[in-house]
């Protein structure tokens, strides 16, 4: 877009417009863009979201609005749109009606600096990615502003554990961003993709690509995280007194945040618009883009739908005993190991353009660190799970023999 | 492209983001019913009135979490620029962050050892 922003900006200066007023009118159009594309895309996923969960419960899912359903999104939005709007009384107003705003607005921000293909992205700021760290916290910020002002005990208990949670799980996901910004040497993440030339970083580090997913599933407060809903035993949680169109930008916030984290792992782990022919257009770039990101999104869909939702001490404890020192052991390991490769020049000092070739020993010996890892920890979790079950079946014996009163 | 060009992209972002979900709630405004009771806007609890104040003293544990929660990540904020820097790093620069790493791991260990991890 910044291309096409500069493009305009001088059009418009030709035009004989303010010099301000151009670079204004320019940069209102870039944005409208880049911000285009999520909000085009939420409408979309909403459908999608819907159908996954169908298929995978063995149903058929929305299919009356339109062809195979596709309608259906606009159908609920004219529904939401008709739905009265409740304030309690006792509610703060304020922050009451920001809390959706600030939810909504902090995904679609992430948009901003992620590129679609190497020419067509918002901006490509320098530290990229920890504005999207930055971001992304603002989403735990309307949770709990929401639950809070909604002066009700079920949603500020729910913002709570939420909270909570969401505070925990950002612990690994920024560590395991550590290491493509290690291994690109830069935090924009134009850069983190050029450097995924030679290989994917999946490939280089698949421990901080787990860490990432696990934890991007909870940031999203998707199952078995999901907390955050807990219908059985909070209503709804922190949402609770919300209805209408607010009600509706809190889910329309997490169906695009769980999108825009495919597509980020895509940018991060799956080398972006990389791809065969991807130089030949952009079009193809942006394709290649989409598809990654939408793949990476529908394992998560299928993640949600499998598997239960656990207690909130297993969360936390899985958060801080497992998946804490795990991501910092892989940056340790990560960081000594190219350290090392780079003194016995075995691996290129310069990611961004590197070929194929030259990666191939570093991928080996990275492959090997963190498969390492990877095994011992499955240990560690294999003899505790064992543990448990001891535990568990020795306490349902003594149940079972205890004589009934 | 200069810098200032950047930030004002995000700055104008930054103004129109909360703009879009907003403009959905206020063009609900037309077509939505208003019809509000005492009832109605009252807090919603499962049909029992509510008992005592909300805004109440919260438990230690979650003060706890976020406590650990900000030493990690005021840390890591350091982290970034010490592994955007890796490539020219010196060996001086690569120890000192290996350092800062371990006090962090240390930190955590002492979390652990004095419970602060388990949910009580």
């Amino acid at each position: 877009m910044d291309n096409l922003c500069t493009g305009l900006c001088t059009l418009l200066l030709d035009g004989g417009f303010d010099a301000g007023l151009a670079q204004f009118l320019s940069l209102l159009v870039g944005v409208l863009l880049v911000s285009g594309v999520p909000l085009i895309t939420v409408i979309l996923l909403i459908w999608v979201e819907r159908k996954v969960a169908a298929r995978i419960q063995d149903r058929i899912g929305p299919n009356r609005v339109g062809p195979i359903g596709l309608l259906q999104t606009l159908a609920d939005m004219i529904k939401l749109l008709s739905k009265e709007d409740i304030t309690p009384t006792s509610a703060d107003r304020l922050l009451y009606n920001a809390a959706p705003l600030v939810s909504f607005a902090s995904v679609v921000l992430i948009w901003a600096v992620i590129p679609f293909t190497p020419f067509h992205y918002g901006v490509d700021l320098e530290i990229g990615a920890l504005y999207f760290v930055a971001i992304a916290s603002f989403g735990t910020l309307a949770i709990m502003v929401a639950g809070w002002a909604s002066n009700n005990k079920y949603a500020l208990l729910g913002a709570f554990r939420v909270v909570a949670l969401l505070v925990s799980y950002e612990v690994p996901l920024v560590f395991a961003l550590l290491a493509p910004v290690m291994l690109a040497g830069s935090m924009s993440l134009l850069d983190i993709v050029n450097a995924q030339s030679g290989m994917w970083f999946v490939i280089l580090s698949p421990l901080a690509f787990v860490i990432f997913y696990v934890s991007s599933q909870a940031e999203t407060g998707r199952a078995p995280f999901d907390l955050i809903e807990a219908e059985s035993e909070l209503v709804a949680g922190f949402n609770i007194e919300y209805s209408g169109m607010k009600f509706g930008m809190f889910f329309a916030a997490e169906f695009l945040h769980v999108f825009t984290n495919g597509i980020l792992m895509a940018i991060l782990f799956f080398g972006g618009w990389m791809g065969p022919l991807y130089y030949e257009s952009p079009l193809i770039a942006f394709a290649w883009l989409g598809a990654k990101g939408g793949l990476i999104y529908l394992t998560t869909l299928w993640l949600r739908n499998t598997v239960p939702r656990l207690r909130i001490d297993q969360i936390m404890a899985f958060n801080w005993k497992c998946l804490v020192p795990l991501s910092i052991a892989n940056i340790v390991a990560v960081s000594l190991a190219l350290k090392v490769l780079q003194e016995l020049d075995l691996a290129p000092r310069q990611l961004i353009g590197a070929g194929i070739g030259e990666m191939l020993p570093t991928t080996v010996v990275m492959l090997l660190i963190n498969g390492a890892i990877g095994l011992y920890l499955l240990g560690i979790l294999r003899r505790r799970g064992q543990e448990a079950r001891r535990e568990f079946q020795a306490a349902s014996q003594a149940y079972a023999a205890a004589p009934a009163d | 492209m200069n810098v200032l060009h950047e930030w004002a992209f995000i700055g104008v972002f930054a103004i129109l983001a909360p703009v879009f979900p907003a403009l959905p709630i206020v063009i609900a405004r037309l077509f939505r019913p208003r019809k509000p009771n005492a009832l109605k806007s009252s807090t919603y609890e499962c049909g029992v009135e509510t008992i005592g104040d909300t805004w109440v003293q919260f438990r230690v544990q979650y003060y706890i979490y976020g406590l650990i929660f900000l030493v990690f990540d005021v840390e890591m904020v350091f982290l970034f620029p010490w592994a955007a820097a890796y490539n020219e790093m010196s060996l001086f620069g690569f120890v000192a962050g290996f350092l800062f790493i371990f006090l962090l791991t240390d930190a955590l260990f002492y979390a652990w050892k004095k419970n602060a991890l388990d949910w009580k």
